[in-house]
């Protein structure tokens, strides 16, 4: 038997399914013409950016670019025993290039980073350059062949091969130095990761402070956002709009008013230490500090992350039906078992929501805390704005910067996955 | 809210211990905002409450830190608000327009990779301030922005639009599309359609789209401080400098000023989230 289906024709006579596959692909064509302009833009001037920072932190050119000729001479020796002559004089004349040009310090630093000692021998040679160049007679000057003999004779470390061997270490040109030196761990003589000196470890205390404050700040605004959302979602309306002003006031607020409000409150002679003392808990001479430390940090930043919080469990509670909790009580519950029973649960998307937005918000934090923080109170993206501005270390600050991305990147994927970026609401 | 008259004592008891903290937490919430209005009064220029205040004295009281705000020959207060509004104001309308469209295309039903493109779109929301400014300030000094008008209103044209993209796709949410083919079919032109009926219909959600864009820029110090240099600074980096140098009481002046603005911006947020409640209510009665 044949089953022949006929096609079904347009007026132009082009099959209907053609013809709408064409029509479809021209409004997705159009739709995404919408959008181009905006992809277009963020990912030229910021998405484009942020995957730079990655080169730029792993980026380790300096040496083999300081160095051309020493890296070419190289590449044929094993580093087993000392390199051949032509090293030694290639690596002369690249060092007295850079004497020239006055960078030679940059260089000195990097390989005395790879090998302690380095920078002074390298002292000790420049002195015999210069005065090369000087026409000095006190020393010997240079001569030429056979530089091997005539370095080594500078210092005698220069005929160690561990020396050498610290040069070609530092030939590949990405290192993940930065990202090492983020957790405390550097590339030991060996090349070796090893943990860096006990005195020297910063960074790691500085993550797990941003840990620290972070979810404690989530926590407390946790503490605090329940019971007020859960007030705001069950009173009568009239009510509720007024007080959802106490809310939203602070949220449209600027950030750097309500920081000043909070130096005002929690200084020595603030109002708060006022009431303190007003109330007898503290001696009038005895005003504990509540500024540039932790508690100054907890405290402000709680109260400026309290709407984020708020603001989805309260959309998630107006969802929850009243007469549920009286159901719960009818069938002999008290009103805590329904509560942690019924209502308990059915909240728990909006406490996922609040608690992980609030979490992203606070590990990147930044201007509180350098202004309330004090030195205990700084957190990690203080430290990268310090490497931005102060030491120009911008590869580092770049790796930190990433780091940091990464954490705040897995927790809201997690967010996705339980509220959906659509759901992200506003006021 | 009343409690049903079977209510036992101890849970009678736990209510009003449950209202007493709500009353705490409102009072945390909101009462920081509101210690910065006397003191911006004060006489003093230490930011206490001086014993007169206490007295409600009209000694301790006075202008001179607002006459300071706006005369000040120290202060370039003058400058920054001209600064910040200029800023302000060509990033709002560059957020708007370029996050509208986007928000436009992305309620398509047709447009393809929506997961991907709204969480690249949103991206500038969710990364964390200080790598934002990093990034920003790369390209910035790449292409020769850093430190110029175009350079900041650039960037904050990027920390915006995630705002106007998030409200105006919401508003589109509960769009009827039947009006745009009815407007079709009448043989309407798409632009026009566009201005003619999904505009009026949208407006809510772009102008709030546009506050928050407004609000963002004016309130933006993290990136203006990697941008600015000495002469386009902004009212958020003169806050910033003055409460990391001296408290003075002219900041609270200027504090005092901000607030009565934001109270502003709440004021007409919430009115046009009410309003488009009601545009997009007309439609469920349908």
């Amino acid at each position: 038997m044949e089953t022949e289906t006929k096609q079904i024709l347009t007026s132009d006579g082009v099959p209907l399914e053609q013809s709408l596959k064409k029509a479809e692909r021209k409004n997705k064509i159009k739709a995404f013409l919408l959008v181009a302009p905006l992809l277009l833009f963020l990912l030229i001037t910021y998405i484009s950016p942020i995957a730079e920072m990655f080169t730029r932190s792993v980026d380790d050119k300096m040496v083999t670019n300081m160095l051309p000729k020493t890296f070419k001479a190289m590449e044929n020796w094993d580093g087993q025993e000392l390199p051949p002559e032509e090293v030694f004089a290639s690596f002369l004349f690249d060092y007295t290039t850079l004497i020239k040009a006055k960078t030679q310090g940059k260089l000195d630093q990097r390989l005395n980073k790879e090998k302690n000692g380095f920078s002074s021998i390298l002292k000790k040679l420049k002195r015999k350059i210069m005065q090369q160049k000087l026409h000095t007679k006190s020393m010997k000057k240079f001569e030429e062949g056979n530089y091997k003999e005539q370095i080594i004779s500078v210092h005698k470390r220069f005929g160690d091969v561990a020396y050498w061997r610290a040069i070609k270490r530092t030939a590949p040109p990405y290192s993940i130095g930065k990202y090492l030196k983020a957790v405390d761990m550097v590339k030991d003589q060996n090349g070796n990761i090893v943990k860096v000196e006990e005195s020297r470890r910063i960074y790691v205390q500085l993550w797990l402070r941003t840990l620290e404050v972070a979810f404690f700040v989530t926590l407390l605004c946790f503490l605090m956002g329940y019971p007020i959302a859960h007030l705001l979602a069950t009173i009568p309306m009239k009510y509720s709009n007024l007080l959802m002003i106490c809310v939203l006031l602070p949220f449209w607020t600027s950030l750097l008013v309500r920081t000043a409000s909070w130096m005002i409150l929690l200084q020595q002679q603030g109002v708060v230490n006022d009431f303190f003392v007003m109330t007898g808990l503290v001696a009038d001479d005895n005003r504990p500090e509540m500024m540039y430390n932790k508690v100054g940090t907890y405290v402000a930043m709680s109260q400026i992350l309290l709407p984020f919080m708020v603001l989805p469990l309260y959309s998630v509670m107006k969802t929850v039906s009243p007469s549920l909790m009286r159901a719960g009580k009818s069938l002999g519950g008290t009103p805590f078992v329904s509560f942690w029973k019924i209502y308990f649960p059915l909240t728990t998307s909006g406490i996922g929501a609040g608690s992980l937005l609030v979490f992203i918000i606070a590990a990147g934090y930044y201007i509180t805390p350098e202004l309330v923080g004090g030195a205990s109170g700084k957190l990690i993206s203080n430290s990268i704005a310090y490497h931005m501005k102060q030491t120009l270390d911008w590869s580092f600050a770049s790796a930190m910067g990433l780091m940091l991305l990464t954490g705040v990147m897995v927790v809201y994927w997690i967010y996705n996955k339980i509220v959906g970026i659509d759901n992200i609401k506003l006021g | 809210m009343a409690l049903p008259s079977y209510t036992e004592t101890r849970y009678r008891i736990w209510h009003y211990i449950y209202l007493a903290i709500c009353t705490a937490i409102f009072i945390y919430l909101i009462a920081p905002l509101f210690v910065i209005f006397p003191l911006s009064f004060s006489h003093d220029e230490f930011l206490i409450f001086s014993e007169e205040m206490k007295r409600l004295d009209p000694d301790g009281f006075s202008t001179r830190w607002y006459k300071d705000m706006v005369w000040g020959t120290k202060n370039p207060w003058g400058l920054a608000a001209k600064n910040s509004l200029f800023i302000a104001f060509f990033a709002t309308i560059g957020s708007v327009l370029i996050g509208t469209l986007a928000a436009v295309g992305l309620s398509s039903r047709y447009m393809p990779y929506k997961g991907i493109i709204m969480a690249i779109l949103i991206s500038p929301m969710i990364v964390p301030l200080i790598i934002s400014g990093v990034a920003i300030f790369f390209f910035m000094a790449k292409v020769g922005l850093a430190a110029t008008y175009k350079g900041i209103i650039l960037a904050h044209i990027i920390l915006g639009t995630p705002f106007v993209v998030i409200t105006v796709t919401a508003t589109l949410s509960g769009f009827d599309h039947s009006v745009t083919r009815a407007a079709a079919s009448l043989g309407s032109a798409p632009i026009n359609t566009f201005m003619k009926i999904t505009l009026p219909l949208i407006l809510p959600g772009v102008i709030s789209g546009a506050l928050f864009a407004f609000v963002t820029s004016f309130d933006e110090v993290v990136v203006v401080l990697f941008l600015a240099g000495l002469e386009n600074t902004t009212i958020p980096i003169q806050m910033w400098v003055g409460l990391r140098e001296q408290l003075s009481p002219t900041i609270l002046a200027v504090a005092t000023c901000l607030i009565i603005m934001s109270t502003l911006i709440l004021v007409s947020a919430e009115l046009l989230r009410r309003r488009s409640e009601r545009l997009r209510g007309i439609k469920l009665h349908n």
